[in-house]
């Protein structure tokens, strides 16, 4: 351990963490970073030295493990060796935490940012309106309720006729 | 978690660690059977679907295994406990077991478990136990979408061509009595509701009958007469079909213990 980390924090040392995560991207969606996508939930001080605090999208989803192994490749090769990783599950993730610079970068890719607030819909209550990425058009459709990724749904635009997938809202 | 567990006596202990199996084992055994239609989809988009619930399922079940080896605290990790246990040790309702048969079947199953994990991992979140909780709130999330995807298809079969109402009503004959063991508890499960770890299995179900029979209105079916109630998963009493599954699942890494991808 060095010896920043073992007393008080070091602003220009959390700092430094940050802007390396900000390189960080998601490897399914790799317009997005792990900040604008809400997984990194806070740069702290912990028990054994600063530690980045990192959260799970979807149970399975396959890409978290490799998200772990990137932030990990990126701290190292930066110099934050001593640096932790840690996995905190509660509260659960949720695309409320999908920055607004976030949501601007998934629509440039072609993916349909979450609208509404998760969990209100009922059993058989209505869809989300959803916006074409591609056309900007609410004249969309939803094809199926699972897409390529967990997080993601498929779409089409009956307005441009382009299909595309948006993010569920979680 | 450690504020809970490490106060706790072992044969508290021992029936947290059988809740923790209960739940992890509903969601890998569910979680395999439904990776079978992979390739096999009626459609694609359901072949996604479907391929898209056992991810969720099986990611449920890591989480729910790793706890339980923590618990069991013999050094047992989830693929340990996934791959190296035999059929009596299994904890999983008989329901999740029963071969999938056709996307009827497939689909009314779906419906019955998420509707029932959507309404337990809702009240495990206000639990005590901070790792179940934590897991809960994570998965509560996931089995809400499979229950509303499941149910729009039991309506769209039930209401849809003779042929597709015809199976869709072999299907809840054979199913609905396998869904009481959801709701059956024993002594270990009344220890964890009276020490505020799991939600009372039986008050959840007026709930649950009540979304059930909304839906069975709309698919135009009727829930059966009781007949028979089979049970037995919950305790290690398989029928005959885990062991099948359970021999494709662990051959591979019985056969190469170390073997990685």
């Amino acid at each position: 351990m060095n010896a920043e980390a073992a007393g008080q924090p070091d602003l220009t040392v959390i700092k430094g963490v940050w802007a390396v995560l900000e390189t960080v991207k998601d490897p399914e969606i790799p317009v997005i970073s792990v900040i604008d996508l809400g997984i990194v939930r806070d740069v702290r001080e912990g028990d054994a030295g600063l530690e980045v605090v990192i959260t799970p999208t979807y149970t399975g989803c396959p890409a978290t493990r490799q998200i772990e192994a990137d932030i990990r490749t990126a701290l190292d090769r930066a110099g934050y060796r001593a640096v932790g990783l840690v996995i905190e599950m509660s509260p659960a993730w949720t695309t409320d935490w999908i920055t607004p610079e976030g949501r601007d970068q998934l629509r440039a890719f072609g993916i349909a940012p979450p609208v509404g607030k998760p969990g209100k819909r009922a059993l058989f209550g209505e869809a989300d309106q959803v916006q074409c990425p591609h056309c900007g058009s609410h004249h969309t459709e939803m094809v199926s309720e699972f897409g390529s990724t967990p997080c993601k749904s498929l779409w089409k635009c009956n307005a441009c006729r382009e299909p595309f997938d948006y993010f569920k809202c979680l | 978690m450690a504020v809970v567990t490490a106060q706790m006596p072992d044969e508290a202990k021992h029936a947290l660690l059988q809740t923790v199996l209960r739940l992890g084992d509903n969601a890998l055994i569910l979680g395999q059977e439904l990776s079978k239609w992979v390739s096999r989809g009626p459609t694609v988009e359901l072949d996604i679907a479907l391929a898209n619930q056992s991810l969720d399922l099986i990611g449920q079940a890591r989480l729910l295994l790793d706890y339980a080896g923590r618990l069991e605290g013999k050094g047992r990790d989830e693929d340990a406990l996934a791959f190296h246990r035999d059929a009596w040790d299994f904890r999983n309702v008989l329901l999740v077991e029963l071969p999938r048969g056709d996307f009827a079947k497939t689909i009314l199953r779906q419906f019955f478990y998420a509707l029932w994990a959507e309404a337990f991992y809702g009240a495990l979140r206000q639990r005590r136990d901070e790792t179940l909780a934590a897991i809960a709130g994570k998965s509560v999330k996931e089995m809400a979408y499979h229950a509303r995807h499941a149910g729009e298809w039991v309506v769209r079969l039930g209401d849809g061509t003779a042929e597709s109402h015809r199976r869709l009503a072999e299907a809840l004959a054979e199913l609905w009595p396998y869904t009481h063991e959801l709701f059956m508890s024993d002594q270990a499960d009344a220890e964890m509701v009276a020490a505020g770890i799991i939600p009372d299995v039986e008050a959840l179900r007026p709930a649950w009958e009540g979304a059930v029979s909304e839906v069975m209105d709309a698919a135009g079916l009727a829930i059966p007469e009781d007949t028979w109630r089979p049970a037995g998963g919950r305790n290690g009493v398989h029928s005959e079909h885990l062991g099948f599954i359970l021999a494709e699942m662990q051959h591979l890494p019985r056969m190469y213990p170390e073997a990685t991808w």
